[in-house]
């Protein structure tokens, strides 16, 4: 055992089961993996990525290149920092870590918090700043990557100073926003801490010495060294050499000496004395060579080449670094607003240094001076860099990977700026750091998703008729965050049977469908209808009380943007009503002209689309259903025509009736306010059962409106459709302005050869074009084909009794009646180029 | 980033939404703009390194439209002057 027999900051009343690698052992309550395992007498804890080379403990902290550890799911952790819990299993990293493919269980959270000042770092420096911030009331925070604070008097801090312990702050973002990962558990919580003064007190870390196999077990940094000694009570060997450029390392000859540890030999680079080589197996160190010649015979190594300020976080937020030259490192320089950098990790430091960037071999070769450990790059790859003409630290970094592992470089990236330096002659300050990005320890995705996950990730919004589609087997699509029902399946009908059964009981009898996800906004104000009349290409002003019409809005370079039929349902109250998927982006949109362009206007917009319910009663026997349930509204084609608005009530339901069609058949949409939904819903469904009532969902939705050319937004258009190519002219007034009007004239918007809007009716009616398909006007084109378009809707119509699409062709109805092509599933299909209008042409069905 | 809305305070940007370059005046008579003019006001904007006058819309608070100086190295951002008239 090499646990020292008192000491350290552990409870040996607790002590702890473990396995590593499968094989029990036993640490003590305090222990972290890497102190358990070396008071086991564990030297090789992980075979390095590249070479296979066996690796140790070479840190006590988050700086650790080798001891890497896989846990549960968690692939790459650092024993250094694992603290050790009862039942801990863990497995030495072999050369890369495995994904599992389980689901996470741990648990993660996020919490927001604000402060006057977050101190970053628990040292002397950092709980200094923190009580003097406190003493004038302002709130604290003070976190640190250790499970405690490295000081005896940390119960001497105020209350209104909040301490955050296994939090290792990772990045700084503008205007101080600390982002900080806290385990907890096999868990942990993203904290999100806005402050208005961060004081950076994250200390410094030691860097290695390169020399030939200066990776093997037993080698340490000469800190590390002393904190498992004074800290945990572990002796990580029995016999010493110190190998230093600095004298930071003069008080740990007597530490190892007090831990009854042999000190063979003190190598000093400032004496002129070197390691040159080492010697060793496969469990690690066995003796070291030095310049003369001189073998000394040793297990453990403890190597300083001086210290590297923990400036990440304030490089990351744009902070200057410069190189001095008295400590041999790159500190902080000028200001950061509202950031201050204090002890180590401003370079405040107080030892004597001879800069030390590589001891050449006994041999001339380099190819086990290893700079990064966790990348396994050495002076050999960097010299390969070189040669190749690289000279920039940054290039030297991507051309050998140095500094990229999940260490971030913390160890060997100063050791990379000394080496480019030394081998392109340039001086150190010159070369300069690499860019310090976050995060500055490893972040799990599972921690930055935090709750976010699986039926959190993004909300799910249910119409209240809802239950209703589930109870009765629909099957549901996503449109933006609305569940809609796709199609009704019955027995065991596939999707096609279902949407043709579907389609046919709109076309021939009547059908219902839930059209409560319509976006609504409702537009008051004495200038309503002037805003209206600005917004939509076509004119509103002679639109009277009661009645609704279709409306058509292009952005201001003259392309289609979104749809759907305006009301006019008072004097100076109006409702639009927006694509399902536009209707956020409708209202946004409609707000900035209001806002930035027309102030002058007195208009008020408001969402009302999840206060209503909205059931669309549609097929030739619609109007049966509109009777039964409203006997009072004289519902004969005269008294109530296409596009009238009546206001009834059903059962003590209240409805507002619109004769509105999305199908081209006879169609109601009933609206109630939500709570009423599924009321509303369910009586229809009584009042339409002697009919056969049919439910239907989107994709028959789709169809019907695709047989009478109806567009869909986002699917005919795509932001370069303007209402002409559309062939939709007949929308646009030239009366009035409206927003987008004047690029309807510019040379590129009025050509004509531009895609429009047209009908495909396959050759083979049963042959389905594919959604997206390009059209070409080759049957059996060689080389480069030119496309003339796309196919922009696609379907089965139980009406036509055959396939038919939608399509964007270049000079579209200069080509109707002719033959184009489109390529599917490897062979060649021809369709012929129609008007986009398949069924009822007359809208007789519509109007009746 | 930290956003200062004029109503709300500062908020966190994740509320906001970008909307492009401010102090871009629309043509005051659009039909008389030649197709240069009218192409410049549609397709063209500034992109600085430094210093830009933006427009946000606090669109995840109370929705309202402002004008924000923002430098783009920075991200100090300034107050510019607002636009139109405030209702």
């Amino acid at each position: 055992m090499s646990r020292l027999p008192e000491g350290g900051r552990i409870d040996r009343s607790r002590p702890i089961r473990f396995t590593f690698n499968g094989h029990p052992y036993q640490g003590f309550a305090g222990d972290t993996l890497a102190s358990a395992l070396l008071a086991n007498d564990i030297r090789v804890v992980a075979r390095s990525v590249t070479y296979g080379r066996p690796r140790g403990v070479f840190s006590a902290g988050s700086e650790e290149p080798n001891a890497l550890v896989q846990v549960g799911s968690e692939t790459m952790l650092r024993a250094t920092q694992l603290e050790l819990v009862e039942g801990l299993a863990a497995t030495g990293l072999n050369g890369r870590g495995r994904l599992t493919s389980d689901p996470e269980t741990a648990r993660f959270d996020k919490i927001y918090a604000h402060c006057e000042v977050l101190v970053v770092g628990g040292g002397p420096p950092g709980r200094s700043a923190a009580q003097s911030a406190a003493r004038t009331g302002d709130r604290v925070i003070l976190l640190d990557e250790q499970p405690l604070l490295n000081s005896e008097d940390s119960d001497g801090l105020p209350p209104n100073v909040r301490v955050l312990l296994r939090t290792t702050a990772f990045g700084l973002y503008d205007q101080n926003l600390v982002l900080a990962a806290e385990r907890r558990g096999d868990g942990g919580c993203l904290w999100q801490i806005r402050a208005r003064q961060v004081v950076l007190a994250t200390g410094a870390h030691e860097r290695p010495l390169v020399f030939a196999n200066n990776d093997r077990p037993g080698i340490m940094l000469a800190g590390a060294v002393r904190t498992y000694l004074n800290r945990y009570g572990v002796a990580p060997g029995t016999r010493a050499v110190v190998f230093t450029n600095n004298d930071t390392t003069t008080p740990l000859a007597n530490a190892l000496g007090s831990a009854g540890i042999t000190v063979a030999a003190i190598i000093d680079f400032r004496q002129d004395q070197a390691i040159v080589d080492t010697d060793g197996d496969d469990d690690g160190l066995r003796a070291i060579r030095l310049a003369g010649g001189d073998q000394v015979e040793c297990d453990l190594l403890c190597v300083s080449g001086g210290f590297n300020p923990a400036d990440h976080l304030y490089s990351q937020a744009q902070g200057k670094l410069r190189y001095d030259e008295q400590f041999a490192c790159f500190r902080p320089h000028g200001t950061l607003p509202n950031v201050t950098v204090v002890g180590a990790a401003n370079g405040d430091f107080d030892f004597a240094i001879q800069p030390c960037w590589l001891v050449p071999g006994t041999n001339g070769d380099w190819s086990t001076h290893f700079v990064d450990l966790e990348r396994d790059v050495t002076v050999a790859d960097m010299q390969h860099a070189v040669n190749a003409g690289m000279r920039s630290v940054e290039h030297v970094k991507r051309f050998t990977t140095i500094g990229t592992g999940s260490d971030q470089g913390k160890t060997s990236g100063i050791n990379e700026v000394g080496l480019v330096g030394t081998l392109t002659g340039q001086p150190i300050g010159g070369v300069g750091t690499t860019t310090y990005r976050p995060p500055y320890v490893p972040v799990s995705f599972a921690l930055m998703a935090g709750r976010n996950r699986g039926e959190l990730f993004d909300p799910i919004r249910l119409t209240s008729i809802h239950p209703w589609h589930v109870a009765h087997g629909a099957v549901f699509e996503n449109v933006g965050q609305w569940k809609r029902p796709w199609y009704f399946p019955r027995h065991d009908e596939d999707m096609e049977a279902a949407v043709l059964r579907e389609c046919r009981a709109a076309r021939e009898n009547v059908a219902v469908m839930d059209v409560s996800t319509l976006g609504k906004i409702d537009i008051r104000g004495p200038d309503a209808v002037a805003f209206v009349n600005r917004i939509y290409t076509n004119a509103f002003d002679t639109l009277k009380v009661g009645f609704g019409r279709y409306g058509l809005m292009c952005k201001a370079d003259g392309m289609v943007f979104d749809d759907g039929v305006v009301m006019h349902l008072g004097p100076d109250h109006w409702l639009a009503t927006t694509t399902t998927g536009g209707a956020a982006a409708v209202l946004d949109w409609m707000e900035e002209w209001l806002q930035t362009e027309w102030p002058e206007l007195r208009v008020r917009l408001t969402s009302v689309t999840d206060h209503w319910s909205a059931v669309a009663v549609v097929g030739p026997q619609s109007r049966d259903v509109v009777r039964t349930l409203f006997p009072a509204i004289a519902a004969d084609a005269q008294s109530f025509p296409f596009l009238a608005i009546r206001e009834g009530e059903t059962g003590g339901i209240p409805v507002r009736l619109h004769r509105i069609t999305f199908s081209g058949e006879l169609a109601y949409e009933l609206w109630t306010p939500n709570w009423y939904g599924l009321a509303l819903w369910e009586a229809v469904m009584a009042a339409g059962q002697p009919l056969g009532i049919t439910p239907y969902g989107t994709e028959a939705m789709h169809v019907l409106r695709a047989e009478k050319g109806y567009i869909i937004c986002g699917q005919e258009t795509d932001g370069t459709v303007t209402p002409q190519d559309l062939g939709m002219s007949w929308i646009v007034s030239k009366k009035k302005p409206f927003v987008g009007q004047r690029s309807h004239r510019r040379s590129d918007t009025a050509r004509p050869d531009r895609k429009q809007l047209v009908g495909l009716l396959p050759v083979d009616s049963e042959e389905l074009l594919p959604e997206g398909a390009q059209v070409v006007l080759e049957e059996n084109g060689s080389g480069a084909v030119r496309m003339i378009g796309h196919v922009t809707s696609s379907y089965r119509s139980a009406a036509l009794g055959r396939t038919f699409a939608l399509a964007m062709l270049q000079s579209g109805r200069e080509r109707l009646g002719t033959t184009v092509y489109a390529a599917l599933n490897g062979h060649i299909v021809s369709a012929t180029v129609t008007e986009p209008i398949f069924y009822d042409k007359e809208n007789i069905r519509r109007d009746s | 980033m930290l956003i200062p809305c004029p109503w709300c305070g500062d908020r966190e940007d994740i509320e906001f939404k970008y909307g492009g370059a401010a102090q871009i005046a629309y043509p005051t008579n659009p039909d008389s703009a030649d197709d240069a003019a009218w192409a410049r006001y549609v397709f063209f904007r500034p992109n600085p390194k430094g210093k830009m006058a933006e427009r946000w819309v606090h669109s995840a608070g109370c929705r309202r439209w402002f004008n924000l100086g923002r430098d783009t190295v920075t991200h100090e951002i300034t107050s510019i002057p607002d636009m139109g008239q405030r209702r």
